[in-house]
């Protein structure tokens, strides 16, 4: 114990006295010294609290504030490589023991949840009354709300049901000065106040720490799903058959491409809803696609996405990053791929959604390639009002802005930053623009 | 207003544009909440972004508050002028900019009214989706304001879920872009907080919209029911049979009487009406209609017809949407709540407005969107009769507070504006109102615009001494605070 007391970056007596003064807020059992696999891309904190509540959690971060410390708030520590490294780090808050349910009104099609709650645990509970939160996040069952909630991760079903910022209807944000502050609520309508909610989500936990939220919830289809997959000759085949079944009046649930440098293009397309439904729009579908080929029908194709982070051999050079393009220039924003990467030998899959946010892995033993084509792949997506946000960078690879460009509001957001965050604790550095 | 500053609204937006005069200026002393008046100082038409960014300009620089307006249909006074302030009305920036139909996006100017939207994107099989009762007239820069719902929002969304991104003029007068035609646009979601500001953060001068395919099959049932609590009932009934309409409505023996008065919808003299629109591929539809039929007569629904044409499915949604207006014809005066409970607290609270209404001798008219819990009691009065005004409005008062009691909202889509400012502090902390007081800081330091909406209190920016410290970016001269 005395051992771990010491740990790096601190004099004994100072790291002593905050021991035992968040150690009295949070319960000594619930602090611990940080171990290797607690740093945040790549930057090592010294402590790692786990608050028992949302008033614990609190008050911990306002010591933190008072002290001078930064802070960086973690759920299930998925995605704790996204954003650029720290600027620097004290102390990590895990949510870990705020993982409720608080209140599922599943007659009012509503759940509120704490932050460290497992998504799939979530799912789970709320399954026994037929519903969902219709998010598909990577890794549901390591993932918690607060984590998926900060880094606004989506999947193919943003394409029906929106995304987080649509599902979320109320927040509770610890802020650096101690204050919990709540605001939207847990009625579906509700437009009482600022919109605090969708200020949370996506903010990589830069404003405040999510220590609950409420969500509006969607039935379990009752027929469940099924799904689709076409082959398709070439990226604007795929385009082009995306837009037609964007065009149409069908309800799908899932439309997404994937590319890889050595196969053919796929488009898969999935249904949920009624067994009567299913059949008559799989149907229709079948006769918008007649430029493409259908293949064989499986539903882990909605895995490819999170399937971008795993290698059969260990972990290979690759980079994984997001891009936004309009949906009408998803082919020619594979083509800039394909351009950017064959060159330099770089092996590249893609899978991209209908709604135009798409993730590509790169994967060379060149790092040095894999940055140059970030590089121009961002410059080319941000001229054609895109974005590019690189969310893993293999080892050895430069320094890369993991953002891109905020754009002509940046300075509203440094101040926002600097109304709810004065002395930089959250995460500093982490976010867009060095905020 | 000083003479100068005049002159110089006049070369910003031409004689035409500006509006001095007592008697014009009185079009523009309410919005839609009539109960209350202020005289702006002057009006002024822009026709487009630069203009209002010249405006903004001079009132930054002399410190004038000003108050943007759109076609002036806000049920909370959200666009009520301020005393000593000017209102820059944008009903002359109202062209469609851009229709993308491949990427579903259509780019306008924030006059532009928002079934026009929809009128222009028709013709290709797409709709709006953001549908509140006065879209005729109503203008998207006002839907943006206050984050417009409608009866459809229930399946699609209110005006956010609708909005990719804003021009916006700052109050300082520097024009931004929140969001983007592309998802996730890096960065905070300012977008989606500008969304239902309700005017308090800048002006918006253009909006990028989504927009919608029209389904394959829309269904309308109209059922009648002995009472609002049977009807209650039907929509718990369908809402736990896993169904989600595009629509869910009802309304009361009153609410009725007054829509039949006015546009003869052909309803059926009932206590509780619903309207049930389902939407999507026609096989889902159908079998869910059938579903929804039955739950219907199980709850003890005694006529149930679902419109056979489009022309009918016109008339069923006519005499709803006229409903607010209708009301005039059976009482001279009303107030028109806005509430939100949790939809399973319908039946109890129901009851507790009619025991309160028959306890105050004042007539409640009641229309909802049940399907969301969105109450709009019509509290019915004559400001003839002494004293009926104000029992009328402790009643809408209390409704409002038996909605926070049940966890529900103040507002669901009429907005705070200056009507409901007061109420902020009972369903929101101090902390809680303070920390959007924070937002608004960093966007509007110097209150500008729209000041005295929303909160119940201003605050000063920067009142609590030690809050802000610069951030080490700008101590390093990387960033400046704008």
């Amino acid at each position: 114990m005395a051992q771990e007391r010491s740990s790096p970056g601190g004099g004994a007596t100072a790291v002593d006295v905050a021991w035992d003064e968040l150690g009295g807020l949070v319960g000594a059992q619930h602090l611990r010294a940080a171990g290797p696999g607690d740093a945040v891309a790549g930057v090592a904190p010294r402590m790692v609290a786990e608050p028992g509540d949302e008033k614990e959690l609190a008050a911990a971060l306002r010591w933190a504030n008072d002290a001078g410390l930064a802070v960086a708030p973690r759920g299930g520590g998925t995605k704790l490589d996204w954003g650029n490294a720290p600027a620097r780090l004290d102390l990590v808050i895990s949510t870990a023991r705020l993982d409720g349910i608080v209140e599922h009104a599943w007659a009012d099609l509503t759940v509120v949840v704490q932050a460290g709650a497992m998504i799939a645990k979530v799912q789970q509970a709320l399954a026994q009354h037929g519903q969902r939160i219709a998010t598909d996040p990577l890794w549901p069952e390591r993932a918690t709300v607060g984590g998926i909630l900060s880094t606004n991760d989506s999947g193919a079903l943003r394409l029906r049901f929106g995304a987080l910022r649509d599902l979320i209807i109320g927040v509770t944000l610890a802020l650096p000065d101690g204050t919990l502050a709540h605001s939207g609520g847990k009625v579906v309508k509700n437009v009482a106040g600022y919109d605090l909610p969708k200020l949370a989500t996506g903010a990589l936990g830069t404003l405040g720490v999510i220590t609950q939220a409420a969500f509006r919830l969607h039935p379990v289809p009752p027929g469940g799903g099924r799904t689709l997959t076409f082959r398709a000759a070439s990226f604007s085949d795929a385009n082009r058959l995306i837009l037609s079944m964007q065009d149409s009046p069908l309800a799908h649930t899932g439309l997404q491409a994937r590319f890889t440098h050595d196969a053919q293009a796929t488009v898969d397309l999935r249904f949920e809803g009624t067994a009567a439904g299913i059949e008559a729009q799989c149907a229709t579908a079948r006769k918008l696609a007649a430029i493409a080929v259908e293949t064989e029908e499986s539903t882990d194709v909605w895995q490819a996405r999170q399937a971008l982070w795993t290698s059969p051999d260990g972990v290979p050079l690759c980079a994984i990053a997001k891009f936004s393009v309009l949906p009408a220039r998803i082919a020619a924003a594979c083509e800039a791929i394909r351009r950017a990467a064959d060159p330099g030998g770089i092996h590249w899959k893609i899978v991209v959604q209908g709604t135009g946010l798409g993730w590509i892995r790169l994967e060379s033993p060149r790092a040095d390639r894999v940055h140059a084509a970030i590089s121009a792949l961002r410059a080319e997506f941000e001229r054609d009002a895109g974005s590019l946000f690189v969310a893993h960078r293999p080892a050895g690879m430069a320094t890369l802005d993991a953002w891109g460009s905020p754009g002509d509001a940046f300075p509203l957001m440094l101040g926002l930053k600097n109304q709810l965050d004065p002395r930089g604790t959250l995460n500093p550095g982490r976010f867009v623009g060095g905020i | 207003m000083d003479a100068r500053i005049l002159q110089e609204f006049r070369a910003i937006v031409g004689d035409s544009g500006l509006i001095t005069s007592a008697e014009q200026l009185h079009t523009y002393e309410c919005d839609g909440l009539t109960n209350f008046r202020v005289m702006p100082l002057a009006v002024l038409l822009p026709t487009s972004t630069e203009q209002v960014q010249k405006i903004v300009h001079v009132c930054h620089r002399e410190r004038i508050p000003f108050v943007a307006r759109g076609s002036g249909t806000g049920l909370s006074g959200g666009a009520l002028p301020v005393a000593n302030g000017i209102v820059i009305s944008l009903a002359r920036m109202n062209r469609i900019l851009d229709v993308d139909f491949p990427n579903a996006r259509v780019v306008v100017e924030p006059g532009v009214i928002n079934l026009e939207v929809t009128a222009r994107v028709s013709p290709k099989g797409y709709f709006y989706a953001p549908d509140p009762s006065s879209q005729s007239v109503c203008s998207i820069g006002g839907n943006v304001a206050e984050n417009s719902g409608g009866a459809h929002c229930l399946k699609y969304g209110f005006t956010t879920t609708h909005v990719l991104g804003v021009e916006v003029v700052l109050p300082d007068g520097s024009l931004v872009h929140l969001g983007g035609k592309t998802l996730d646009a890096p960065g905070y979601d300012l977008s989606g907080v500008f969304v239902g500001s309700e005017g308090t953060l800048g002006v918006t001068t253009k909006v990028i919209l989504r927009i919608v395919k029209r389904p394959e099959c829309i269904q309308t049932l109209l059922a009648a029911f002995p009472s609002t609590r049977e009807a209650g009932a039907a929509v718990s009934g369908i809402i736990g049979a896993s169904i989600v309409p595009a629509a869910i409505e009802m309304m009361d023996n009153l609410a009725i009487q007054a829509a039949e008065a006015a546009v003869h919808a052909n309803y059926p003299n009932c206590g509780g009406l619903l309207l049930v629109e389902l939407d999507g591929p026609t096989a889902e539809v159908d079998a869910l209609m059938e579903q929804v039929d039955e739950i219907c007569t199980k709850c003890g629904g005694t006529e149930i017809r679902v419109a056979q044409s489009e022309a009918e499915r016109a008339v069923f949604w006519k005499g709803r949407k006229a409903a607010f207006a209708a009301v005039g014809r059976i009482s001279p005066n009303y107030i028109v709540q806005d509430g939100v409970i949790p939809r399973t607290a319908l039946p109890r609270i129901m009851e507790e407005i009619e025991r309160l209404s028959a306890e105050a001798g004042i007539k409640v008219a009641n229309v909802f969107h049940a399907g969301d819990g969105n109450l709009h009691p019509l509290v019915l009065y004559d400001r003839r009769i002494e004293g009926q005004e104000h029992a009328a409005e402790q009643l809408a008062l209390r409704i409002l507070e038996m909605c926070i009691e049940a966890g529900g909202s103040i507002t669901g889509e009429h907005g705070v504006g200056e009507e409901k400012k007061q109420m902020m502090s009972k369903m929101f902390s101090e902390p809680d109102l303070e920390t959007m007081q924070l937002v608004r800081c960093a966007f509007d330091p110097l209150q500008l615009s729209n000041p005295s909406k929303v909160f119940p209190r201003t605050r000063l920016c920067g009142e609590k001494p030690g809050r802000y410290e610069p951030h080490p970016l700008e101590v390093a001269g990387i960033a400046e605070r704008f």
